[in-house]
C-alpha cells in the first residue's frame, strides 16, 4: 500500500509531463513556470525550515559522547569523538557529514541459541554514502547546463566520472552507482522486515522520484536522445531570466525536469531537510566541555526549591539530638 | 523572531544559497549565446550546386543526437571487422572515416565539431589520434 | 493485584524479532502484566506540585484525567518545540533509516517493534505531523501523522516508561537523534496530565521534602553510616569519624543515597569513607544535599532543576571551596551537562585542586564538581595511595561502563585506571558491548520497580549476555561499576542471567586494596566475607 502509492504516485507525475508537453502542449508551464516555482519553494522553503530550527534555542550542552573525555592530563583524550575544543567539533562534524562517521559504527545484532552476537553491517552505509556522493557529482556535473563557460573543475569531474569510456556517449559511472544505491536502499526497505515495518510512504516516495529522476536521465543520456544544445539553452534561459522554449527538445527532458521540480519542491517538506538538518544536531555538533565552561540557557527561570531553612525547621530536634550542627538552636 | 545561533546558522544559508543560486549570479551580465552551426564549407556549397541539396548521411534531427554513435560503429566496423565499404550520398562516395569522410564537408571543426561541444562542454576524445583538418582563416 | 514474574530465563530469551503482520498505527497497545510501572499516587505529586495529583492506574480503564488533556498535551508539545531545538529537529529529520533499531537494550530483549528507537519516536512523531506540519494534516495517514486518541496516549505512556534514556541509539544515529531526550519530552508531557509512575513520584517526592531519594532524614542518614563505621572498624581496625553538614570544610561529598541504604551500593560507601579518611581530606557529608541522583530528571526540566538546586544551595551555605561527587550514572548526566547551567554559576566556589596532589581539575573549573573516579584516578597517579591489589585476587573483575558517564560525559579511562591498580585480574566484555557502545543495565530512569521486573530482565538481557560471555571465558565473578541504579539493579539481573557474578561499586575495590596507616592485618574484605588466603587464625 504505501510502497504501491508511491510508486503510482511518480508514475502519475511522469504522465501529467508526458501529457502535459506531448498533448496539450505546455512547454512554457512545465519548462519554465514550474521549474521558477519549483526552485523558489526549494530555496525559500529550506531557509523557512532551517530558521524555524535556529528560533529554537539549545537550552542545554547534550553532545553524546563517543569516546574518552578531555580530563586529567595523562589520560588520552579522544579528541574527535569526544570533543572539547571547536576544532575537534568541526572534525566530528566534517566526518560525519562527509563520511557518515556514526552509520559506519552499525551492527547488526543477532540472538544465536540464546546469545548476543554482533556482526558488521556496513552495507547501509556504503549504500548510503555511494547514493549520496553520486547525487552530488551528478548534481555537480549538470552545472554544464547552468554555466555559459563551463568551469575547468566541472569538466574535470566529468573526465573522472567517464574515465572508463565505456560505449558513446561516455558512461558516467556515477549513473550506474547511483541506480544500483537507490536500488539497494529501496530492496531493503522491502525485505528487511524491521525497516519495512518503519517505512512510510515518505520514505518510499523520494526513492521512487530520485529512481525515476536518475532513470529520466539515463535514457535520455543513453537510448532516447534529446535535444540537448536545446536542453542548455532552456537552462540557460532559466538561470539569466530570460526563458526561452526552444522546439524539439524532447519529452523525455520535460519528464526529467518534471520530477526535479517535484522533488525541490517537496525538499523543504519533507525528511529531506536531513541534508540542513545534520549540521544542527545538538548530540553532534557541541564541544563537551559544559565542566569547563558554563553554557547559557536564555529561557532559564527561577524555580521553587525546598530550602535549607524548611528543611531545617522540619528536622531541627532529630538533627540537634542526632549531633548535626543546626543554624538555629 | 530570534534566531538562536544566528551568525553560524546565517553562514551555513549563506553558503546553501551561494551553492544552489550560483548559476543565477554567474551568468550574470554574460551573453548567452547559442551556438550556430555552419554549413557553408566548399564543399557543402558544392554539394548544393550540384544537386540542389544539402544532405547527410542521416536526417538532421538524427544527426545531432546520433553522431557519436554512427562514428562508433563505423569505427568497429572498419578496424575490427575490416568492411570499408563507402557511404553514398545522392551518388557521391565518401568514406567510411571521420578524418577522410565526415570531415570532407565538415571541414570547418572550429564552426561545426567545436561549436556545440563547448557549449555543452563535451570533451569527445576523437582528437587524441584523429588530426584535425587545417582550416583556413577567416 | 498482578501474578507474580516467574517466567523461566530460557523462556525470556526466545525472542522473535520479526514484526507483526499488521500495521503498527493499527496495532493497538496491549498492556503486559510485569512490564509497567505502578501509577504515581497523588500525595506524592501533591508535595511536588505536578498537576492532576491523584490516585491511579495505568492497568485500569479510566486513567481520570483532565477533561482538556489533549489541549494540555498539544499545547505542551508547541511550547517544547519553541523551548528545544533538539525535540523540533529529531521531529523532523529521521529519515527512519533503521539503524539504531537492533541497538536499543529493550527492542533486543522484547522483540516489540516499538522498542525500536525509531519506532519509540515515531509515537510522538506521528501526533506531532498532525498537528504542527503541513503534510501531516492534509495527508494524514500517508504522510505518517494520526490523531492524539486516548489509546495513543496510552501507548506513548508504556512505551515512554520502556526506555531508559541510554542514548545508545543516538551513537549509531547518523543525525545523532537522541531518543532519551525524545522520551524526556514525552515523559516532560505525561507529567503534565498527572501521568507519572510512583517509583518515580515518590523519590522525586522524598528527595524533595528530605533532601534524597529513600526518604533518609538527617539523623537516619548519620546513624546509618555510623553503622557502616562499625564495619569499617571490624575490618581495619580504624575508627573514622567523619562530618555532616560542618561549615567550612573544604569539600562537599554529594553521592546517590543508594550508597547508604542497601547491597552492594553500602560497600562502595564505606570505600569513600576509608578512602577519605586515609587522605584526612577536609570534607564533609551534608543531610540536606544528601542525593546526588535525580529523579526529577526523568519527570521533568524544572523537577530535576529543583532538586539539584540543593547541591550548589548547600555548597554555598557550608562555605566549601568545591564538591567531590560519587559513583552514579545519571546523577553525572545531570552534573555534568546540566547543573551549571540550571544553577550556576557557582562563583561562590573555586575552582577544584586536590588538597593531596596539588592537581588543578581544569576539565571542572566552571562546574566545579569532580567525579570521584577522576579524583581517585589521579591520586594513584601520583602514588599517594598505598595499595595491595592482591587483596582483590579472589575476584575477576569486569567493568559495566554505565549509559550516562559513557554517552553523556565519557569517563571511560579513569575509572579502568583505577581498577587496573586495585586488582589484578580484570576483563573486557566484547568491544560492542562496552564504552560508548556500552548495554544499559535495563532498569535505568526509575524503571527498577519489582512490578516491573519482566521489562527489567528482558532490558538488562543484552548487558547479562555479555557478562555471561566473559564469566563462561574468563571465569568473572564481579561486575565493577559507577552506578548505583546499576548496583541497586545489576544484582537482580546477575542472578537471573547469569548467576555467581556479583556486583561492587569501583570504590568497594579501591577501599579493599587500599593499605591504611595502622590497620590491622585484614582477614576480611569489606562484605565482611574471609579474604581467601588470608583467614583469621582462631
Amino acid at each position: 500500500m504505501r510502497i504501491l502509492f508511491s510508486f503510482f504516485a511518480v508514475i502519475a507525475l511522469a504522465l501529467i509531463a508526458y501529457a502535459g508537453v506531448k498533448i496539450a502542449n505546455l512547454q512554457f508551464l512545465f519548462g519554465v513556470v514550474i521549474p521558477y516555482i519549483a526552485i523558489a519553494i526549494f530555496i525559500l522553503g529550506f531557509i523557512y525550515r532551517v530558521l524555524k530550527w535556529g528560533s529554537s534555542p539549545v537550552p542545554f550542552r547534550i553532545p553524546t559522547t563517543c569516546g574518552q573525555q578531555e580530563s586529567l592530563s595523562w589520560i588520552k583524550q579522544n579528541k574527535i569523538e569526544n570533543p572539547s575544543s571547536a576544532s575537534g567539533v568541526v572534525i566530528r562534524m566534517a566526518l560525519e557529514v562527509l563520511l557518515f562517521r556514526s552509520l559506519f559504527r552499525n551492527l547488526k545484532t543477532q540472538l544465536k541459541e540464546g546469545k548476543l552476537v554482533y556482526g558488521e553491517a556496513k552495507w547501509l552505509w556504503l549504500a548510503g554514502l555511494a547514493f549520496h556522493w553520486s547525487f552530488l557529482i551528478i548534481f555537480v556535473r549538470h552545472f554544464r547546463f547552468f554555466l555559459q563557460n563551463t568551469p575547468s573543475f566541472i569538466k574535470t569531474i566529468e573526465g573522472l566520472d567517464s574515465f572508463l569510456q565505456v560505449g558513446v556517449p561516455l558512461l558516467y559511472m556515477t549513473d550506474i552507482v547511483l541506480l544500483g544505491a537507490v536500488t539497494y536502499l529501496f530492496l531493503r526497505r522491502v525485505f528487511i522486515p524491521q525497516v519495512n515495518y518503519i517505512s512510510l510512504a515518505a520514505d518510499y516516495f523520494p526513492l521512487f522520484l530520485i529512481l525515476g529522476i536518475a532513470s529520466s536521465g539515463v535514457v535520455m543520456r543513453y537510448f532516447y536522445k534529446v535535444h540537448i544544445v536545446g536542453v542548455k539553452e532552456l537552462a540557460m534561459g532559466l538561470v539569466t531570466l530570460s526563458p526561452v522554449i526552444p522546439q524539439g527538445v524532447g519529452v523525455m527532458f520535460y519528464i526529467h525536469l518534471f520530477l526535479i521540480c517535484t522533488l525541490l519542491a517537496y525538499f523543504p517538506l519533507s525528511k529531506l531537510m536531513h541534508m540542513g538538518g545534520v549540521f544542527l544536531s545538538p548530540t553532534r555538533n557541541m564541544a563537551n566541555n559544559s565542566r569547563r565552561a558554563r553554557h547559557i540557557n536564555p529561557w532559564n527561570y527561577p524555580v521553587h526549591i525546598h530550602t535549607y531553612e524548611e528543611y531545617e525547621n522540619d528536622f531541627r530536634e532529630k538533627m540537634k539530638k542526632a549531633g548535626i550542627p543546626v543554624e538555629k538552636e | 523572531m530570534k534566531i538562536y545561533d544566528g551568525g553560524k546558522i546565517l553562514v551555513g544559508l549563506i553558503i546553501f544559497i551561494a551553492l544552489f543560486a550560483s548559476p543565477f549570479y554567474l551568468n550574470m551580465g554574460k551573453a548567452v549565446a547559442k551556438p550556430e552551426l555552419k554549413f557553408d564549407t566548399p564543399e557543402i556549397q558544392q554539394m548544393e550546386k550540384e544537386t540542389g541539396k544539402k544532405q547527410c548521411v542521416e536526417p538532421k534531427e538524427f544527426m545531432r543526437a546520433e553522431h557519436m554513435q554512427i562514428l562508433n560503429n563505423w569505427r568497429d566496423e572498419v578496424i575490427r571487422s575490416g568492411n570499408r565499404d563507402e557511404i553514398v550520398i545522392l551518388g557521391h562516395k565518401y568514406d567510411k572515416s571521420l578524418q577522410n569522410g565526415c570531415m570532407k564537408c565538415h571541414s570547418n571543426k572550429k564552426d561545426f565539431c567545436d561549436k556545440c561541444h563547448n557549449y555543452m562542454a563535451v570533451q569527445p576524445y576523437c582528437w587524441r589520434c584523429h588530426i584535425a583538418p587545417k582550416e583556413k582563416q577567416s | 493485584m498482578a501474578t507474580k514474574f516467574t517466567a523461566k530465563p530460557d523462556e525470556l530469551s526466545k525472542l522473535d524479532y520479526k514484526p507483526p503482520k499488521k500495521g503498527w498505527m493499527d496495532n493497538p497497545v496491549e498492556f503486559k502484566e510485569n512490564t509497567f510501572c505502578w501509577g504515581a499516587k497523588g500525595k506524592n505529586l501533591k508535595i511536588i506540585d505536578f498537576p492532576n495529583a491523584r490516585d491511579w492506574s495505568p492497568a485500569e480503564e479510566d486513567w481520570k484525567l483532565p477533561e482538556n488533556w489533549q489541549e494540555i498535551v498539544l499545547e505542551g508539545i508547541k511550547e517544547r518545540l519553541s523551548k528545544y531545538r533538539s525535540l523540533r529537529l529529531f521531529m523532523d529529520i529521521c529519515v527512519r533509516c533503521g539503524a539504531c533499531a537492533d541497538k536499543c537494550h529493550f527492542f533486543i530483549g522484547s522483540g516489540d517493534p516499538k522498542n525500536m528507537p525509531v519506532l519509540r519516536a515515531e509515537l510522538l512523531r506521528s501526533i506531532y505531523r498532525r498537528y504542527f506540519t503541513a503534510s501531516g494534516k492534509m495527508l494524514g495517514k500517508i504522510a505518517g501523522a494520526r490523531e492524539l486518541t486516548i489509546d495513543v496516549l496510552k501507548e506513548l505512556w508504556y512505551y515512554y516508561y520502556q526506555c531508559t534514556e541510554c542514548r545508545r541509539c543516538s551513537v549509531f544515529c547518523p543525525y545523532g537523534i537522541d531518543q532519551a531526550e525524545i522520551t524526556m519530552m514525552g515523559r516532560e508531557l505525561l507529567n503534565l496530565l498527572g501521568l507519572n509512575i510512583d517509583w518515580i513520584a515518590g523519590p522525586v517526592a522524598n528527595c524533595y521534602m528530605k533532601g534524597n531519594h529513600l526518604g533518609l532524614e538527617p539523623h537516619t542518614i548519620k546513624n546509618g553510616i555510623e553503622f557502616f563505621l562499625d564495619d569499617i572498624e571490624t575490618v581495619t581496625g580504624i575508627k573514622i569519624k567523619p562530618t555532616f553538614n560542618r561549615k567550612g570544610a573544604e569539600i562537599l561529598f554529594v553521592t546517590p543515597s543508594g550508597d547508604l541504604f542497601a547491597d552492594p551500593g553500602t560497600y562502595t560507601c564505606m570505600g569513600y569513607l576509608m578512602l577519605f579518611h586515609e587522605l584526612g581530606l577536609d570534607y564533609t557529608w551534608s543531610t540536606y544535599a544528601s542525593e546526588g541522583g535525580n529523579f526529577g530528571f526523568f519527570t521533568s526540566n524544572e523537577m530535576a532543576k529543583r532538586l539539584n538546586a540543593k547541591i550548589y544551595a548547600e555548597a554555598k551555605r557550608l562555605g566549601v571551596k568545591w564538591i567531590i561527587g560519587g559513583e552514579c550514572g545519571h546523577m553525572w548526566r545531570v552534573v555534568h551537562q546540566y547543573m551549571d547551567t540550571w544553577n550556576g554559576p557557582a562563583d561562590f566556589l573555586e575552582e577544584p585542586v586536590s588538597p593531596i596532589t596539588g592537581t588543578k581539575f581544569e576539565n571542572a573549573k566552571s562546574t566545579k564538581m569532580v567525579h570521584i573516579a577522576e579524583f581517585t584516578a589521579d591520586l594513584i597517579k601520583n602514588g599517594k595511595l598505598k595499595l595491595d591489589p592482591s587483596r582483590n585476587d579472589h575476584l575477576k573483575v569486569t567493568w559495566h561502563d554505565s549509559c550516562n558517564t559513557a554517552r553523556g560525559m565519557g569517563i571511560l579511562e579513569e575509572p579502568r585506571y583505577v581498577l587496573r591498580n586495585v586488582c589484578n585480574h580484570f576483563y573486557e566484555m566484547p568491544e560492542e558491548t562496552i564504552r560508548e557502545r556500552t548495554f544499559c543495565c535495563g532498569s535505568g530512569t526509575g524503571l527498577n520497580a519489582s512490578e516491573n521486573m519482566e521489562l527489567r530482565m528482558r532490558g538488562g538481557f543484552a548487558r547479562a549476555n555479555a557478562v555471561k560471555y566473559v564469566r563462561d571465558r574468563y571465569g568473572v565473578n564481579m561486575l565493577a561499576n559507577i552506578c548505583a541504579i546499576d548496583r541497586a539493579t545489576l544484582k537482580a539481573l546477575m542472578e537471573y542471567w547469569a548467576p555467581d557474578v556479583q556486583v561492587a561499586g569501583l570504590h568497594e575495590l579501591v577501599a579493599n586494596a587500599l593499605v591504611m596507616k595502622g590497620e590491622k592485618e585484614r582477614t576480611q574484605d569489606l562484605r565482611l566475607e574471609p579474604l581467601p588466603g588470608k583467614e583469621a587464625k582462631e
